[in-house]
């Protein structure tokens, strides 16, 4: 059991590779399948094979092409803004995946299944957006301050989760899970009640951000890409530095490994586990403050949307490890924002990103798939035959 | 029934597990595979078992070629396997458990546990063997246990009996009691292959010695060779087996247990009682067959030990209630019996490993940042002075044998500043090499002026390595002995009867 979560967190890179390519080529097919034009020349494929062959190519060329207009470069748009609008798109919609992505890859480094992404964001959303509502201060303190309220309301709220695990041994999946309906309802509650809710408003949403609040939109206000994309990366660089140069992360990777050894030799599991939960939430609830005081400037229900499970995905697709967790959160940030034009130009369901997100956590689960597909050996093998050499060097030496 | 291994060859991706074996065991004889672990033995068999494929060679029965696609071959083809980690189910009765997997029936499909039964009482008769068919497995001593696998591996008729270190979870006594057993099978004509890397044992049953090294058969020996030539053989360079070591020179008795009682989860006393002394420069070896409480007593003394009531004193301190770390800051070096599991994290490099119990404090770190540097440095001094061998220190701890694993273990543990030293079972499973290697640095570290304990299964390394041995049954201490009190003296008290 052990052994296939190891395995499945921490895939090779081959295999990533590969499980984000077959999961394209699916999604080409089933775009394919869906095309009104592919299945009226399917009718009559034996008479005209040409007219069924290039209605494929048309919907899955069609279908990416917009993909990758709405999500890097378009090279339709009449103007440089609508040019090099969609990079920016993606890159505001990579920040909070990355962010929460990276407090996942904190946790599974150290052996902790956190699963509660989603809740952990809303906390850091609530708590930046009080103070980002409420207040009227000057920027330099407002903003940091807003963004202080959010981690740390969302490291108390993670860290809990530790503590329970450290003091009564509770699981934390379980714990976690819980905790995000503890969370959604606690922030659609909180929404109705004066202390949240616009003065005025009826349905379920606060008054906006103030000004001195909101992460700064460096690009102008027509584009949603703001601060707290620099946030993001140097949480990555940060998150890079504490888990490979610092002797807190080092005894987060010691107790992912091997609690066992980890406790003989001396270290506390039960602080550990709570110093993980904390950190992994602060970062998750990085994320929600990226939302609130950037991207939307309210906060609303819908205000983690699927960030928190998308974030699990993001550290599973990059094995981990901060810069891996980059990449895969700028994919995913690009597949949420070709998407909205790939459905409006090409009329792809937008679900068939989806399909795409979901068969590659798939692939990535099952190695031996990939590897069939793609005609490779066992990795296993491979590295007992490494090993089997570096002994035999060992010995020579 | 006459068993012949001609020319196995069976390789692991560059690795050759086994190179050209010959192996030729037949009626009526004790054949001993001896070689130290890691040699091929286990994959030999597993050959045989038709648990792996060869990659070459063929087995033959009577000098016919056979193939075994699994164990259900082998054992229809009359090839029994004693296992050295016994395939039982604790809950399920002796008679449940020997017809597993061949269940009798009767009137189409019931199961016929009196057929079960009484098969077993007469297999039981014919051996001596005692067992009861209606006993919980779980419930009996360890030998008897071992003797219902015995049965087991006969119900099938099995001309060919294939023991895998049957004797590593026996006491003294009930080795004895299997040696005779082994007797006992080989004068009604079997044909038994006995595996192992005890000389005594060999020395005792042996008709046939083929010695295995590095997958290779380097050789037959006669059962008259002394243990100094066979363990030569073995290990490939001439070796003592000797413990050198010089008088002790015993100080104060600066580590006290005092009226030490420890319970399990259960509620269940699995320490009672107990009342040790150890003074500088002196190793006391706790002796006694496993699972009488010596994992609870090193457990209890580094702090890892839930419910426990009395005394642990270092230097006047008091251990019981401080948390390992505080433990380990008294200077208590741990070398765990497990050390793949307790000792050290696999993936981690040798270096990282080196560094697990100090990672949070200077040297290793400074604030909360590592001292790479240094590490590099340290790690590569340690790799010298305790001659690791290794690519680098960057290689995982995974990529190391058993040998060097212990090694790096016991450079963290002895790096620090001691007072006290506690090893469990220190050269459990490691090669002859690295066993001198291991007794050496422990002998060094009791002239060095400390106190050591060593908990050991093992007779023979309690009565060379200890200058008092303490023996354990139970979870009590059935008496504190020096180092050259008698085997049977020391086995009557493994198994519970004071000196």
């Amino acid at each position: 059991m052990n052994k296939v979560i190891k395995q499945i967190f921490n895939p090779s890179a081959l295999v990533t590779v590969l499980a984000v390519l077959a999961s394209f080529i699916i999604g080409g097919l089933l775009i394919a399948f869906a095309n009104e034009n592919v299945q009226t020349a399917a009718g009559y494929l034996f008479a005209r094979p040409g007219d069924f062959f290039l209605a494929v190519w048309n919907s899955v060329f069609g279908a990416y092409d917009a993909l990758f207009r709405g999500s890097i470069f378009n090279y339709k748009a009449l103007d440089t803004v609508g040019m090099i609008k969609p990079i920016t798109e993606t890159l505001s919609y990579a920040t909070p995946i990355t962010l929460a992505g990276l407090g996942m890859a904190v946790a599974f480094r150290s052996g902790l299944f956190n699963i509660g992404g989603t809740g952990q964001i809303i906390f850091g959303a609530m708590g930046a957006a009080w103070v980002g509502f409420t207040f009227d201060l000057p920027a330099f303190i407002h903003l940091p301050l807003a963004v202080i309220a959010g981690v740390v309301a969302s490291a108390l709220f993670g860290g809990f989760v530790g503590f329970l695990k450290a003091a009564t041994g509770a699981n934390e999946v379980i714990v976690t899970i819980m905790m995000n309906y503890i969370a959604g309802l606690l922030l659609f509650y909180v929404l109705t009640t004066p202390l949240f809710q616009a003065p005025g408003a009826t349905n379920p949403i606060s008054p906006e951000i103030v000004e001195s609040a909101k992460y700064w939109r460096f690009m102008g206000d027509g584009f949603r890409i703001n601060a707290s994309f620099f946030v993001m990366l140097a949480m990555v660089a940060t998150v890079w530095w504490l888990l490979n140069r610092s002797s807190v992360g080092f005894q987060f990777r010691a107790l992912g490994h091997n609690p066992n050894a980890s406790k003989v030799a001396g270290i506390n599991i039960g602080l550990n586990y709570i110093l993980v939960m904390a950190i992994s939430g602060a970062l998750a609830g990085l994320a929600g403050t990226s939302q609130v005081l950037g991207a939307e400037k309210f906060l609303t229900p819908s205000v983690a949307a699927s960030f928190g499970f998308d974030a699990i995905t993001v550290a599973l697709l990059g094995r981990s490890k901060p810069v891996g967790v980059l990449a895969a959160g700028i994919l995913f940030g690009a597949l949420r924002a070709g998407a909205v034009i790939m459905q409006a130009n090409q009329k792809v369901p937008i679900d068939i990103v989806l399909i795409v997100q979901s068969l590659v956590v798939l692939f990535i689960a099952a190695p031996p798939l990939v590897r069939l597909m793609f005609g490779l050996s066992d990795p296993e093998k491979r590295s007992a035959k490494k090993a089997a050499k570096a002994e035999a060097k060992g010995v020579a030496a | 029934m006459k068993l012949e291994l001609r020319g196995i060859t069976k390789r692991f991706g560059a690795m050759t597990a086994n190179d050209n074996v010959n192996l030729v065991a037949e009626p009526g004889q004790i054949h001993c595979l001896l070689g130290e672990n890691g040699a091929g033995k286990s994959t030999l068999m597993n050959v045989l078992y038709g648990l792996y494929q060869a990659d070459g060679g063929d087995i033959l029965i009577d000098d016919k070629v056979v193939k075994f696609a699994g164990p259900g071959d082998a054992m229809a083809a009359g090839i029994g396997m004693v296992h050295q980690h016994f395939m039982l189910i604790p809950v399920f009765t002796v008679a449940e458990n020997v017809i597993l997997g061949h269940e009798p029936t009767k009137f189409g499909g019931l199961l016929d546990l009196e057929a079960a039964r009484k098969q077993v009482r007469e297999i039981s008769d014919r051996f001596g063997f005692e067992v009861d068919p209606d006993a919980i497995v779980g419930d009996l001593p360890v030998g008897v246990q071992q003797r219902v696998e015995i049965i087991k591996a006969l119900m099938g008729d099995a001309q060919v009996l294939v023991f895998d270190e049957p004797t590593a979870v026996l006491t003294p006594q009930e080795t004895d009691e299997l040696m005779a057993i082994m007797k006992q099978l080989r004068s009604e004509g079997k044909a038994i292959v006995f595996i192992t890397h005890k000389l005594r044992e060999v020395k005792e049953v042996a008709d046939k010695i083929t010695v295995i090294r590095l997958g290779k058969i380097v050789g037959e020996a006669s059962p008259k060779s002394s243990a100094n030539e066979l363990a030569s053989m073995m290990v490939g360079r001439a070796v003592d087996l000797d413990v050198e070591k010089a008088v002790a020179k015993p100080g104060k008795a600066t580590f006290k247990i005092t009226n030490l009682s420890a319970w399990n989860h259960a509620g269940t006393k699995v320490l009672d009682d107990i009342n040790l002394e150890i003074h500088e420069g002196e190793i006391l070896v706790i002796a006694g067959v496993q699972g009488n409480g010596q994992t609870e007593l090193t457990e209890a003394i580094i702090g890892m030990h839930g419910k426990t009531a009395g005394s642990i004193e270092l230097d006047g301190k008091e251990l019981i209630g401080k948390n390992v770390k505080q433990v380990l800051d008294l200077g208590v070096g741990f070398v765990p019996e497990d050390r793949t599991e307790d000792g050290l994290v696999a993936e981690f490099t040798i270096a990282e490993n080196l560094m697990l119990d100090r990672s949070d404090r200077k040297p290793f770190a400074k604030g909360i940042s590592l001292q790479l540097d240094f590490l590099k440095k340290f790690a590569q001094d340690k790799l010298q002075q305790f001659d690791i061998r290794a690519q680098g220190i960057d290689s995982t701890a995974s990529q190391l044998s058993g040998g060097n694993q212990q090694k790096v273990v016991l450079a963290r543990e002895l790096s620090r500043e001691l007072r006290l030293l506690v090893a469990s079972q220190p050269t459990r499973g490691l090669d002859v090499g690295s066993i001198e290697f291991v007794h050496e640095q422990i002998v060094a570290t009791r002239d060095s002026g400390i106190p050591v304990l060593i908990v050991a299964t093992e007779l023979d390394e309690a009565t060379q390595l200890g200058d008092r041995i303490a023996v354990m049954y139970r979870g009590k201490v059935v008496g504190v002995v020096p180092s050259n009190t008698s085997r049977s003296v020391l086995g009557q008290m493994m198994a519970g009867i004071s000196a």
